[in-house]
């Protein structure tokens, strides 16, 4: 035999790789098949309303009393399916009425306009431009769509560690302490509810967006609620804002929210 | 030596009792479900994927439609043979298969798999609760 030891180790080692190489490469192969099935593909519907960046204007002059708000509030818990639950540690809200000085604290003079002092504030999640609730969450359950800066949930994501709550200066997001089905009076079908362990909010309605509705709370709210995209010009809600002076809660904290309120 | 038939009989009771379940068993392997289909279903007359690939990937395309909606917004699914979908779980699957305890329970219960999705999404046969 010719053959070196040297160069029969070569050959040896070389054999060895390319029989360890083929079950790798079938199993990446397998796994690549899995993530993106070449069957089917997603798009965005014709109908869906689009923005570069969804806000709300809130004219507050048109609201009186507590029973104005009531419609709205309602309606959103209907159709997310948000529980009814009263004892106070346990709430859940995704929209709900808030006194001024609670709801601005930061704009709180000591001899407040009795309108104002009186009037309950509609308050909901801010999405705000820089959410502190998607920097604390450690598993990317909130986050802010790219395409329209709407901050959201993947409920599937959401360990319910409640960093997002203690981040929030808002208390714009509740924990479901209890199973929230018994406490829902009249399911919607369409929305999945949520349960035990995971936090829930607003979510402007992206689900009603995508099929081209607006908010629900916008619908029902007779023109006191106005949604647009606040990156044109043309829109609603700059027309709003060109037009009156307008504040928003905690601007101090630099969050940048996307809810306006008409004074 | 005189234990021989204390021996023995230990080990005919042993082997009795260890062979007991498949003596017991015997040729009676459960017979898979057979799988029901709604009207509903059969008017439809193909799913939204073929037939092998949804059977054996479900499980993966309703990962791939619940991150599409909830992170993407991408709420219309064009499927294979180009019909439009909406990517829901109780709307889409259970809209057409309609009756999730004869379609999906039977099958998941002789394939011993729960999926935990029900805790939120709605089986509309199943709205038991919602009276507080
Ligand atoms: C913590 C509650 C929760 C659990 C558990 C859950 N989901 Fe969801 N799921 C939701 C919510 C809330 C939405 C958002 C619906 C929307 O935005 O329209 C959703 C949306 C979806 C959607 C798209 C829209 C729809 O209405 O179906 C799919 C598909 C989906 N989930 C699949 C699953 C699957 C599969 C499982 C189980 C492996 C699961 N989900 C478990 C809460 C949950
Ligand atoms: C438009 C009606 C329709 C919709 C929507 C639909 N299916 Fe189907 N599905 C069918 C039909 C019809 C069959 C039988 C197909 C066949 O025999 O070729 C089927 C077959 C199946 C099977 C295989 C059953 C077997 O024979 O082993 C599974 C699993 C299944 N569907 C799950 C789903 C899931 C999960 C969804 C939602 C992602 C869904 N289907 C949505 C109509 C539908
Ligand atoms: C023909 C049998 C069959 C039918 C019908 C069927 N499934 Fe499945 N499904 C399975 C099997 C088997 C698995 C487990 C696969 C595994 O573990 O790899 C599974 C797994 C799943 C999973 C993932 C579970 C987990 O724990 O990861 C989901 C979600 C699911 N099915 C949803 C559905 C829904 C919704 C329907 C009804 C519309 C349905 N399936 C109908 C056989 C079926």
């Amino acid at each position: 035999m010719e053959r070196s030891r040297r160069s029969f180790l070569k050959i040896a080692g070389l054999t060895a790789l390319g029989v360890c190489a083929k079950p790798v490469a079938d199993v990446w192969a397998a796994s690549a098949e899995h993530g993106a099935s070449p069957q089917g593909r997603f798009v965005v519907g014709d109908k869906a309303l689009t923005a570069k960046h969804w806000a709300m204007v809130i004219d507050t002059r048109q609201f009186e009393s507590a029973e104005d708000l009531e419609p709205i509030i309602e309606v959103c818990h209907k159709v997310h399916n948000v529980p009814n639950l009263t004892v106070e540690r346990h709430e859940i809200k995704w929209i709900w009425e808030e006194e001024f000085e609670h709801a601005f604290p930061m704009k709180e003079n000591r001899y407040l306009n009795e309108r104002v002092k009186d009037l309950p504030f509609l308050v909901l999640c801010n999405h705000c431009e820089n959410p502190p609730c998607v920097r604390a969450c450690p598993t990317k359950a909130t986050f802010k769509r790219a395409s329209d800066g709407v901050v959201l949930m993947d409920f599937h994501r959401c360990i319910g560690c409640r960093f997002c709550m203690a981040a929030c200066p808002y208390g714009a997001r509740s924990f479901n302490f209890r199973d929230p089905r018994p406490f829902i009076a009249e399911v919607t079908t369409e929305f999945p509810t949520r349960m035990k362990g995971v936090v829930e909010k607003c979510n402007f309605c992206a689900e009603r967006l995508a099929v081209g509705k607006m908010p629900a709370c916008v619908e029902v709210s007779n023109g006191a609620l106005a949604f647009g995209d606040l990156d044109d010009p043309a829109s609603d809600v700059r027309q709003l804002l060109k037009e009156n002076f307008t504040i928003r809660r905690k601007q101090s904290l630099g969050t940048e929210p996307s809810v306006y309120y008409i004074v | 030596m005189n234990d021989k038939k204390w021996i023995v009989l230990g080990l005919v009771v042993f082997f009795a009792i260890v062979l007991f379940p498949v003596w017991y068993n015997r040729g009676k392997a459960a017979p898979a479900p057979e799988v029901w289909l709604s009207d509903t279903a059969k008017a439809a007359e193909t799913c939204v994927k073929p037939l092998e690939d949804i059977r054996r990937n479900h499980m993966h395309l309703l990962d791939q439609w619940r991150d599409t909606v909830s992170r993407e917004g991408k709420r219309v699914f064009v499927a294979w043979n180009d019909k439009e979908y909406y990517p829901g779980l109780t709307t889409t699957c259970l809209g057409c298969h309609e009756d999730k305890a004869k379609f999906c329970d039977r099958c998941h219960n002789y394939a011993s798999v729960s999926p935990y999705c029900w805790d939120c999404h709605i089986n509309p046969k199943e709205m038991n609760y919602g009276k507080k």
